[in-house]
């Protein structure tokens, strides 16, 4: 006698009854009182077979292992690096992962990176108490130098990737900007002044309209409209033969 | 004296006319207007954010921090002086307490909740506007919560039983009155707020809190409307 009391993907508040019945599962986002499955968060629902769980909307990034995001040095200590992650917790850079080459005691470690610069690091550990370390080994990892950088809801970030960085890849096509969108919802863009700001109100765009269908192609005619340039539909092969592999790396990453 | 008729033409048991809105500061991570009569409140969320002074963190659950504040100019008297006072501690602590039992902050060690509650516009219960305004406000924030906390005040007004008084009638002066600020978590009907200034005999609290349950029902829908109003064109197809 289980049933869906709020149809899948609908937005659901919290305290709203989305199943009443034994048969449904409680996922994230959701908590069981008595029979019934109520909503805790607010969110888009996503019955996934017999479990329920709501898909964010809004809020802060919530730091998760595997991630790669963009941070900004906030200090420097003795053996290693402390990275603001736009989120809630502060993230530690040690010199071993940071680093190749062999530091000596003692050394100066703002040559490497000081107070202020932006890096790309990805997130290799999470505690229980929210301690988070970061690594800058990996693909595309690095400094990030010249290029500016926005910020945008962090749920938002698969939309502005798009599958297999379709989305990102597209803007890159036809602005000549290189682009990093960290899952921390911190994007990094450089190119000419006119173009960043091309890839700024595509991003902005974006962000704004996440809900449409056809996003894709609706964006592919705004910035055909902008930049007068014809994207080839099968951007993303395009891309992967310009040479800019870190990029393009990211965007995959990311679009998991 | 017999209070026949309120100043204001509603019934007994009627609410003045409410509006609420989610999402109406940009900055803020969340946020919220809940207007009720003449009465409105914005309340705008930030964080969970790190948590300075350190002696005020906890390693188990991130706290929640309300900040009440009346406008100078938003009483219909003398100038509020502006920063706090002893009554927007108490306000603070209460609204707080209010909320407390809801949302789950067990995800955030060590960081803050910051609830900042403003009020432009006082008429009488803004305590309990504030209260409506500040659980929309962390439901846009995207804080995990058991239910949204809504919120009416009650009272007696000379022999009648009244609901959510306004300046009027709490300084009503030609018999007895009470006012009996309640806050319902509407889903289990548990209450999570309950103040009284004034007298009233038990018969009559009873029925003031019965009445205060059920209009926080239909509070608690107008609130559920105004996020899913926010948030009603972010419907349709994911990506995921």
């Amino acid at each position: 006698m289980s049933e869906l009391i709020v149809k899948d993907k609908e937005i659901v508040v919290p305290g709203e009854e989305l199943a009443a019945g034994l048969d449904f599962l409680p996922g994230i986002g959701t908590y069981r009182d008595g029979d019934k499955i109520v909503c805790a968060k607010l969110g888009l629902l996503h019955v996934d077979g017999r479990a329920l769980k709501v898909i964010s909307l809004s809020g802060q990034y919530n730091p998760k292992r595997g991630d790669t995001i963009i941070g900004k040095v906030i200090d420097v200590a003795f053996s290693g690096w402390r990275i603001d992650t736009n989120s809630a917790y502060p993230a530690m850079l040690s010199m071993k992962d940071g680093v190749s080459e062999f530091v000596v005691r003692g050394a100066d470690l703002t040559k490497y990176y000081d107070i202020g610069d932006n890096i790309v690091v990805t997130i290799i550990n999470v505690t229980s108490q929210k301690l988070i370390d970061v690594s800058m080994k990996g693909l595309g990892l690095r400094k990030l130098i010249g290029g500016r950088l926005i910020k945008v809801n962090p749920h938002k970030v698969p939309r502005i990737i798009g599958k297999q960085g379709s989305m990102v890849s597209m803007i890159k096509q036809s602005t000549d900007c290189r682009i990093m969108v960290g899952q921390n919802g911190v994007v990094w863009i450089q190119g000419t002044p006119e173009n960043e700001i091309i890839a700024v109100n595509t991003i902005k765009k974006i962000e704004q309209e996440s809900h449409v269908s056809g996003l894709t192609e609706k964006i592919k005619s705004y910035l055909e409209e902008i930049t007068g340039k014809t994207l080839d539909s099968n951007a993303q092969s395009d891309h992967n033969n310009s040479g800019n592999e870190n990029d393009s790396y990211e965007a995959d990453h990311n679009s998991r | 004296m017999v209070y026949k008729q309120r100043f204001d033409g509603r019934k007994f048991d009627e609410t003045r006319p409410i509006e609420a809105k989610a999402g109406v500061i940009a900055r803020a991570d969340g946020s919220a207007y809940f207007k009720i009569g003449k009465t409105a409140a914005y309340a705008a969320v930030y964080g969970p954010r790190n948590l300075y002074p350190k002696f005020k963190q906890d390693p188990e659950r991130g706290i929640l921090r309300v900040n009440y504040n009346m406008l100078p100019f938003s009483g219909q008297g003398d100038r509020v002086r502006p920063g706090g006072n002893r009554r927007s501690r108490e306000l603070s602590l209460v609204i707080e307490n209010a909320l407390m039992p809801v949302v789950d902050l067990t995800e955030f060690p060590n960081s803050v909740i910051d609830v900042f509650i403003e009020l432009p516009e006082t008429d009488a219960g803004t305590r309990c506007a504030g209260i409506c305004a500040a659980s929309i406000a962390l439901a846009d924030a995207g804080v995990v919560m058991k239910d949204l906390v809504a919120s009416v005040s009650a009272g007696k007004v000379d022999d009648k039983v009244v609901i959510d008084l306004d300046y009027n009638e709490e300084a009503y002066e030609d018999g007895p009155v009470a006012d009996i600020p309640i806050a319902v978590i509407p889903r289990t009907g548990q209450i999570s707020l309950l103040q009284m200034d004034g007298e009233i005999t038990k018969e009559e609290l009873d029925k003031a809190i019965e009445m205060a349950k059920n209009a926080c029902v239909k509070i608690n829908e107008i609130q559920r409307k105004a996020l899913k109003e926010k948030y009603a064109n972010g419907n349709g197809d994911s990506d995921e």
